[in-house]
């Protein structure tokens, strides 16, 4: 173990051609995009975990954090009740094989940045009535499940959206555990699901639910025969489980929201591996009906790549263009709409982006939560960051961000972190 | 003495025959890929070449100790052949290696086929020297 790692860190040290131009805008509508780029060795940096002992994230002056939640099982999204209890879906999931050495060493590589927790499978439930930070009840919702992360609740049923089904569970208001069996809305792909989180979130007006399904490979290395229904999104009728296509090509959407003032349908989407730190980057859209955004074969509209044999021309002609670039590798994984005026100020339209972090860069990216300013129901502006300080100066990952939520009920936003196992609570400052 | 010297010299041509069938069999799938595109031929040849550089390692390392001790003989100049032909054969191969790491067509590509081709040559012509009686002559007579 210790000998491959000796191995590794020599193939790192190979691959020390993976520079990232610092003086390139890789944000928003028009991002510069180098050209694609591989090299022999790819360019792997993961940001060692480090525990936050008494250090909490940075947050805005004006603004107070702490961690409503510790010690939980890999947290990854999360969804507020009626009556403002908290969900947090907790586990990990995925059950691709290794196909070639090189997905056992990458895997290997891969784990020193998460964390050894096992997956918790469950979600946990938060109540904190008088929203001081320290939550009086905190109980197990439900159990068994697998690998669950996208949530919604609508009409008396909060939905699951585990690693291979949508499931509901009836739902009495104020309660804090559910054993009833879940009752499937629909099956869905799960087959190796080496992007394996499903996203989830409702229509304005309740009646579909949207699931985000990754693809089964970085650009369809597994062949094309396991990327049928990947890459995609789905339109799920709440009610009779029939299930539409609503977006293609749409390389692994990891979360999906309404934008409160028209009602559209976004996504924050990771894009493509391996052609060089500033190829492609990872983008914040609204998902419109029939599109197709170009994975495998294109990226960012209608940069072809050389890797994708055989070439789909009439695929790529009409590949549209994400909205707005939040940089490559930053790894999006969560999505937050403020509403009813967030925050105030500055943070009043916009969302609440939650950024992993990379590993395919040099340069660490990403492992922060920023905000994205909207006007009218678009992005209007640079990204600002809003939380961070989940690295340390020397580049150890503290925390790595997965899915926000603001609850505008409480005018607070929270931020699940999957390697300290934490959910963090920022509120402004009384 | 000489018993152990033939079960050396055995043991040492069953090791070469790994790479010398592992490589040129690495370049076989390398083309059914590059003419089917199907993903499985080239997944063969990341293993083929990973294989066959674990075995040729061993077979480098074993030619350079055996280049060592005759280095003040006349076998001298046949040894380093041999040797530089296998360490040739594992760069070229860990190249390969991490070529054949890349995604999609990027695995295979024409470099990835130039290299499967070479090592595939030099880890013939070892054999072809290894066992042509010249290297170790008192084995072969």
């Amino acid at each position: 173990m210790t000998r491959l790692m000796t191995c590794a860190a020599a193939l790192l040290a190979l691959a020390a051609c993976g520079r990232s131009g610092s003086d390139l805008d890789q944000t928003g509508p028009r991002p510069e995009l180098p050209d694609a780029r591989e090299t022999l060795v790819p360019s792997m940096h993961i940001a060692r975990p480090v525990g936050w002992g008494d250090a909490v994230p940075t947050v805005p002056a004006g603004y107070t954090v702490s961690a409503l939640a510790t010690d939980l099982k890999i947290p990854r999204q999360m969804l507020v009740l009626p009556n403002g209890d908290i969900l947090v879906a907790e586990g990990r999931g995925g059950n691709a094989p290794a196909l070639r050495p090189k997905d056992v060493l990458a895997g290997i590589i891969k784990k020193k940045g998460t964390t050894p927790v096992e997956s918790g499978d469950r979600i946990t439930l938060l109540r904190d009535a008088n929203n001081d930070g320290r939550p009086e009840v905190r109980t197990v919702f439900i159990d068994n499940l697998n690998a669950p992360y996208g949530l919604a609740f609508v009409d008396g049923y909060v939905y699951v959206a585990n690693q291979d089904e949508l499931v509901r569970f009836p739902y009495q208001e104020g309660q804090t555990r559910i054993t009833a069996p879940p009752q499937r809305v629909t099956r869905l792909p799960s087959e190796i699901n080496h992007h394996w989180t499903k996203a989830l979130t409702a229509s304005a007006d309740g009646q579909t639910l949207y699931v985000g399904i990754g693809s089964n490979s970085n650009v369809g290395e597994r062949g094309m025969a396991v990327e049928e229904e990947r890459a995609v999104v789905w339109a799920v009728d709440r009610t009779t489980g029939a299930r539409r296509t609503v977006a293609r090509g749409i390389r692994n959407p990891t979360a999906l929201a309404i934008e409160p003032s028209t009602g559209a349908l976004w996504a924050v989407v990771n894009e493509r591996d391996e052609i060089g730190p500033q190829a492609s980057p990872d983008y914040l859209t609204t998902v419109r009906e029939g599109a197709f955004y170009g994975w495998p074969y294109s990226y960012w509209g209608q940069n072809v790549d050389p890797r994708v044999r055989p070439q789909k021309p009439e695929l790529v002609a009409r590949a549209v263009e994400p909205d707005y670039a939040l940089g490559s590798h930053v790894a999006a994984l969560g999505l937050s709409f403020a509403r009813d005026g967030g925050f105030g100020g500055r943070f009043a339209e916009g969302a609440f982006v939650g950024e992993h972090g990379s590993w395919n860069r040099q340069d660490l990216a990403g492992y922060k939560v920023v905000w994205i300013p909207f006007a009218g129901g678009q992005p209007n502006g640079e990204p600002v960051d809003f939380v961070t300080g989940f690295l340390t100066g020397d580049g150890r990952a503290r925390g790595r961000p997965v899915g926000v939520l603001f609850d505008p009920d409480r005018r607070i936003l929270l931020v699940a972190d999957d390697l300290s196992n934490t959910v963090w609570r920022v509120a402004p400052r009384r | 003495m000489t018993a152990i010297r033939r079960t050396g010299t055995a043991l040492h041509r069953i090791l070469l025959a790994f790479p010398t069938a592992l490589f040129p069999a690495a370049m076989i799938t390398d083309i059914a890929y590059l003419r089917t595109a199907q993903i499985q031929w080239s997944n063969f040849s990341a293993w083929l070449i990973t294989g066959g550089l674990v075995f040729g390692g061993l077979v480098l390392v074993w030619s350079l100790a055996e280049l060592a001790l005759a280095f003040r003989t006349a076998g001298r100049a046949i040894h380093a052949i041999y040797a530089g032909l296998l360490a040739a054969m594992c760069l070229l191969g860990l190249v390969n290696a991490f070529k054949h790491s890349q995604d999609a067509w990027s695995s295979v590509g024409t470099f990835g086929l130039i290299l499967s081709i070479l090592c595939a040559l030099l880890a013939i012509a070892a054999a072809a020297l290894a066992f042509s009686g010249l290297l170790h002559p008192e084995v072969d007579q």
